[in-house]
C-alpha cells in the first residue's frame, strides 16, 4: 500500500498516509484530528529523527509529509531535503512564519506546499494533490528507466514519450534557465502517456558519481541530460531519470550556496584534524556567496567532483581515485616549487614534505571541499576560507568558491589579503591552475608555471577535492575535479551557477543518504581538506595561464601552500584573516607585492573566511611552514600578474596586505 | 440551574469571548472538530495549549533574566508561542507576540521584558475565560443538557 495507487482504487484520498512532524504539541494534535477528519491516516511525531527513522524503518510506509519549519533538533528544510533525497516523498512544509523568505526557502528546497498556521482544515483536504502529481510524474520517469530491460514493451507502449524524449526542445529547455527546465521536465513528464510503472531508479552512490563526474566533464552549464546520459553509459538509464536526478542535483547545490553561511558542522579539521573545530566559515558565507558571485559559477565539475566526492566517499571506485594520491602529491610539490619559483627548485623538497603532509589533509577534505575547489575561479576568498575552515562543511562549498578565488587572486598576485588569511599564500601560488585535470605531475611544472598567476581554481579546486576525499575517494574526485575544473574554470565566473549547482549537487545526492549529510555534516570526510583544497583552488583559472601544468597539482600545492604559507609567518595561525599569510609573505619579502593593495581588494569577504580558515590553516600551517615559500610564491606571482587583476580583490589576505607585506 | 439557563450562558460568554478578541474562527474550528470520537477534544487541545505556553513563558523569563540575553533563543520562543496560540485561537495572545518578536530583533531587552509583562497578562486572562467556559460546559452535560454551538 505504499502506492496510492493501491488506495486510488476507490476511496483515494481516503488512507492517505500522512506523517506530520511538528515540536509544539497544540499544533501536533489539532493537525493530527484535522487529518484524520480527513479520512487521512496519520502519524504525528514530534522530533524530527524520530520522523526520519519512522520514514527509513517504513519504506513506502508513507505517501506525503508535513513538516513544521521551526524545530528545536533539526531544521525543518534539512529534513525537507534530508525526505527529498531518501524517500523521495513530497513534504508540505508549515509555520507560523509567513514572510516571503522563508516560502521562498521553502520553495527552493523543493516543497511541495508551504502552509501558514494556524492550519485550517480546508488546507489540509486538498494535500492529496502533491501526493497524486508526483506519483505521476514518477511513473514517467519510471516509464524511460525501465528502458533498458523492456525497452520494447516500452518503445511499444510509449511512442510518444519517445518522441518527447527526443526532441530538441526537451534538449534546449534543459539549457535554458534551469528552472525553465525543472519546470519543463515536469511538463514533459506530464505529458508522457506512458501508463507503465516502472520501478524508480535508485541513485546508488556510484551512479551519483557516475552522474557528478558526467556533469562536471560537459560543465554545469552545458549539462543536459541527454549528454550527461550519454557519458554516464548506464544502461537502463533514462534521460528522464538523469534529468529529475539533475534538477534535484541543481537544487542542492542551490541550497548549498543560500546556506553556506550556517555550515557550522563543517567539515572535520582541516587537516585532518578530526575536529572542525577551525572555525566555522560563517563569515565566509557572506564571503561565499559573494566570491561566489565574483567567481561567477562554479564550476559543475566541482560541485559533481564534490558531490562525487560525497558520494563516493565509499565509493572510490573510480579510477580517478587513484590518482588523487599521486596527484596529490604533486600538487604538493608543485605547489612548494611554485611557491619558490623565484628561487628555484629547491621547494620541491619542501613541497615534498609538504606533501606528504597534506595527503594526510587531503583525504579529509569532504567533498565539499572539492566543490569548493572547483568553484573558485575567481580570487574569492573563498579560497581562503576554505582552507581555514576545513571545518565548515556546509559552507565549505560556498566557502570555497570564495576561498579558493581569493587565493588565486593572492597567486594572481592580487590578493587582497584579507580574505582568507589561511591559505592566501598557498593559494597564490599559481598552482597550475589552468587545467590541471587530474594531472599532478606538473611539478616541476609547476614550477615554471607558477610565476603565471595559473593558478586555476578550478583545477585547484579538483584536486582539493581530491585531498578531502579519503585517499581512496579523493583520487577519485582528484581526478574528476581536475578534469572537470578545466571545463569548469570558464565557468567560475557565474557563482551563480555554482550555486545552483551545488544546490543541485545536494539534491542530487540525496539519494545518497551519506552524501547528503557529507555535505552537510562532513563529519566524515574531511572537511579540513575542504579548507586547504579549496585554498588552492581557488585560482582562478583565467589567471594563471602560465600555470598550466600544475593545475591539479597546484590546487594541491595551494592547499599546501596556504597550510605552509600560514605557517610562514608563523602566525597568525589563528589570525583570523589572513594575518598569517601574510606573515608568510613577509617572510620570503616576497608576498609585499601582493599583500596591501590586493588582498584589500578581495574584500571582505576573504576577512570572514580568513579568520575561520585562518584557524585551521594554523594547524597545518605548522607543518607546512617552512615549506611553503609564500612569499615567493606572491612575488613571483605578483611578477607575474599583470592581467590577475582579479585576484587581487578576493583574496585580501590580511597578512599580506595588511601587516606584512612591506610593499 | 436549569440547562436552559445554562445553555443561554453559555452562549452569552463565548459570543463576548470573540466579541472581545480573546478568541478567533481558529477556536471555532476546534469545536468543529470536535465529535463523538473526541468528545473532549476542545479541551484536550487547550489544555495542551496551557502546558506548553506556560513553559514557554518561563523559558522567556529566564532568557530575559540573563546578563547575556539570546535573543535568537527568545525569537524562537515567541515564535513558537505564536505559532500554537494560533492554532488555539487564542487572538490576543497570539497578537501579542509581534510587537514581542520586534523587539527581539532589535536586541532591546527592556522592549521584551515589557513584551513579556503583556503577554503574560493576555495570556492569564484567556486562560481564566477558557476555564470559565469549561466549567460551564461541564455544568450543562451534568444538568444533562447539550452544549450549543457557536457558528
Amino acid at each position: 500500500m505504499s502506492v496510492p495507487s493501491s488506495t486510488v482504487s476507490d476511496q483515494f484520498p481516503v488512507g492517505l498516509r500522512v506523517l506530520v512532524v511538528d515540536d509544539d504539541p497544540t499544533c501536533l494534535r489539532i493537525l493530527e484530528k484535522m487529518l484524520r477528519n480527513c479520512h487521512y491516516q496519520v502519524t504525528k511525531c514530534n522530533r524530527a529523527e524520530v520522523a526520519l527513522s519512522l520514514l527509513r524503518e517504513k519504506k513506502n510506509g508513507f505517501d506525503i509529509v508535513i513538516s513544521d519549519v521551526h524545530m528545536p533538533d533539526m531544521d525543518g528544510f534539512k529534513l525537507l531535503e534530508h525526505i527529498g533525497l531518501e524517500m523521495d516523498l513530497p513534504v508540505i512544509m508549515m509555520s507560523a512564519d509567513d514572510s516571503k523568505d522563508v516560502v521562498m526557502k521553502g520553495v527552493t528546497h523543493g516543497a511541495y506546499d508551504y502552509l501558514i498556521k494556524p492550519v485550517r482544515i480546508e488546507a489540509l483536504k486538498n494535500i492529496w494533490q502533491h501526493v497524486v502529481r508526483k506519483k505521476k510524474h514518477e511513473r514517467k520517469d519510471n516509464n524511460y528507466d525501465q528502458s533498458g530491460s523492456v525497452e520494447e514493451g516500452d518503445r511499444q507502449q510509449k511512442p510518444p514519450e519517445d518522441a518527447d524524449y527526443s526532441s530538441s526542445a526537451n534538449e534546449g529547455n534543459w539549457r535554458n534557465s534551469k528552472k525553465r527546465k525543472e519546470e519543463e521536465e515536469e511538463a514533459e513528464e506530464r505529458d508522457d502517456t506512458s501508463t507503465l510503472k516502472k520501478p524508480r531508479v535508485v541513485w546508488s552512490v556510484e551512479l551519483h558519481q557516475q552522474f557528478v563526474q558526467a556533469v562536471h566533464q560537459l560543465g554545469i552549464d552545458k549539462a543536459v541530460p541527454k549528454k550527461i546520459l550519454e557519458l554516464m553509459n548506464v544502461p537502463g538509464l533514462t534521460r528522464e531519470n538523469v534529468a529529475s536526478h539533475l534538477q534535484k542535483y541543481r537544487l542542492y547545490l542551490r541550497r548549498l550556496s543560500g546556506v553556506s553561511q550556517h555550515q557550522s558542522s563543517l567539515n572535520n579539521s582541516f587537516m585532518g584534524c578530526p575536529d572542525a573545530t577551525f572555525g566555522t566559515i560563517s563569515p565566509l558565507n557572506g564571503l561565499d556567496l559573494q566570491a561566489i558571485a565574483a567567481a561567477g559559477q562554479i564550476p559543475a565539475q566541482s560541485l559533481a567532483t564534490l558531490q562525487a566526492a560525497a558520494l563516493g566517499r565509499s565509493a572510490a571506485t573510480k579510477s580517478a581515485i587513484s590518482m588523487p594520491l599521486v596527484d596529490q602529491r604533486n600538487l604538493f610539490s608543485f605547489e612548494n616549487s611554485k611557491l619558490r619559483f623565484p628561487e628555484g627548485q629547491q621547494q620541491l623538497n619542501n613541497s615534498n614534505k609538504q606533501i606528504d603532509l597534506l595527503h594526510g589533509i587531503p583525504t579529509t577534505m569532504e567533498p565539499k571541499q572539492l566543490a569548493n575547489l572547483h568553484h573558485p575561479s575567481q580570487s574569492f576568498v573563498g579560497m581562503n576560507t576554505q582552507v581555514n575552515s576545513m571545518a565548515q562543511h556546509n559552507n565549505s562549498l560556498l566557502m570555497r568558491m570564495s576561498q579558493s578565488q581569493p587565493r588565486a587572486q593572492m597567486l594572481n598576485g592580487a590578493n587582497n589579503g584579507h580574505q582568507v588569511s589561511r591559505l592566501p599564500l598557498s593559494m597564490q601560488q599559481p598552482l597550475s591552475p589552468e587545467g590541471i585535470p587530474g594531472t599532478v605531475p606538473a611539478q616541476s611544472g609547476i614550477v615554471d608555471n607558477a610565476r603565471g598567476s595559473v593558478y586555476n581554481p578550478v583545477s585547484q579546486a579538483s584536486s582539493m577535492v581530491d585531498f578531502s576525499l579519503n585517499q581512496s575517494k579523493e583520487l577519485q574526485s582528484y581526478n574528476f575535479s581536475l578534469g572537470s575544473n578545466n571545463s569548469g574554470m570558464s565557468t567560475l565566473t557565474n557563482r551563480g551557477m555554482l550555486q545552483e549547482e551545488m544546490n543541485s549537487d545536494i539534491k542530487g545526492s540525496r539519494g545518497f543518504p551519506s552524501n547528503y549529510d557529507m555535505f552537510n555534516e562532513l563529519h566524515q570526510q574531511k572537511s579540513q581538506n575542504w579548507g586547504l583544497q579549496n585554498v588552492g583552488s581557488t585560482f582562478d583559472a583565467s589567471h594563471h595561464p602560465s600555470i598550466q601544468g600544475t593545475q591539479g597539482v597546484s590546487s594541491q600545492l595551494l592547499l599546501q601552500q596556504g597550510i605552509s604559507s600560514a605557517h610562514h609567518s608563523g602566525q597568525n595561525r589563528n589570525a583570523p584573516i589572513g594575518k598569517p599569510m601574510y606573515s608568510n609573505a613577509d617572510e620570503s619579502g616576497h608576498v609585499n607585492p601582493m599583500g596591501g593593495p590586493q588582498l584589500n581588494s578581495l574584500g571582505g569577504n576573504m576577512l570572514a573566511v580568513k579568520a575561520e580558515r585562518f584557524s585551521d590553516l594554523d594547524y597545518h600551517s605548522t607543518i607546512y611552514h617552512e615549506q611553503l615559500g609564500q612569499e615567493d610564491l606572491m612575488s613571483a606571482f605578483l611578477k607575474q600578474q599583470g592581467n590577475v587583476g582579479p585576484v587581487e580583490t578576493e583574496f585580501g589576505f590580511d597578512g599580506y596586505t595588511l601587516d606584512n607585506l612591506p610593499v | 440551574m436549569e440547562v436552559g439557563q445554562l445553555q443561554r450562558s453559555f452562549i452569552e460568554y463565548i459570543s463576548s469571548l470573540f466579541n472581545e478578541g480573546f478568541l478567533d474562527a481558529q477556536f471555532s474550528q476546534l469545536q468543529q472538530l470536535q465529535d463523538e470520537s473526541n468528545p473532549d477534544f476542545v479541551v484536550e487541545v487547550v489544555s495542551l495549549f496551557f502546558e506548553d505556553s506556560e513553559r514557554l513563558l518561563n523559558d522567556l523569563t529566564m532568557a530575559l533574566d540573563q546578563p547575556n540575553v539570546d535573543f535568537k533563543q527568545v525569537d524562537a520562543h515567541v515564535h513558537q508561542l505564536k505559532g500554537s496560540s494560533s492554532s488555539v485561537g487564542a487572538q490576543r495572545v497570539k497578537n501579542c507576540c509581534v510587537p514581542f518578536r520586534n523587539v527581539c530583533e532589535e536586541q532591546n531587552t527592556e522592549g521584551c521584558l515589557r513584551c513579556l509583562q503583556q503577554i503574560k497578562q493576555e495570556y492569564l486572562l484567556v486562560k481564566n475565560k477558557l476555564q470559565t467556559l469549561f466549567e460551564l460546559e461541564q455544568q450543562i452535560v451534568a444538568a444533562g443538557g447539550a452544549i450549543p454551538m457557536m457558528q
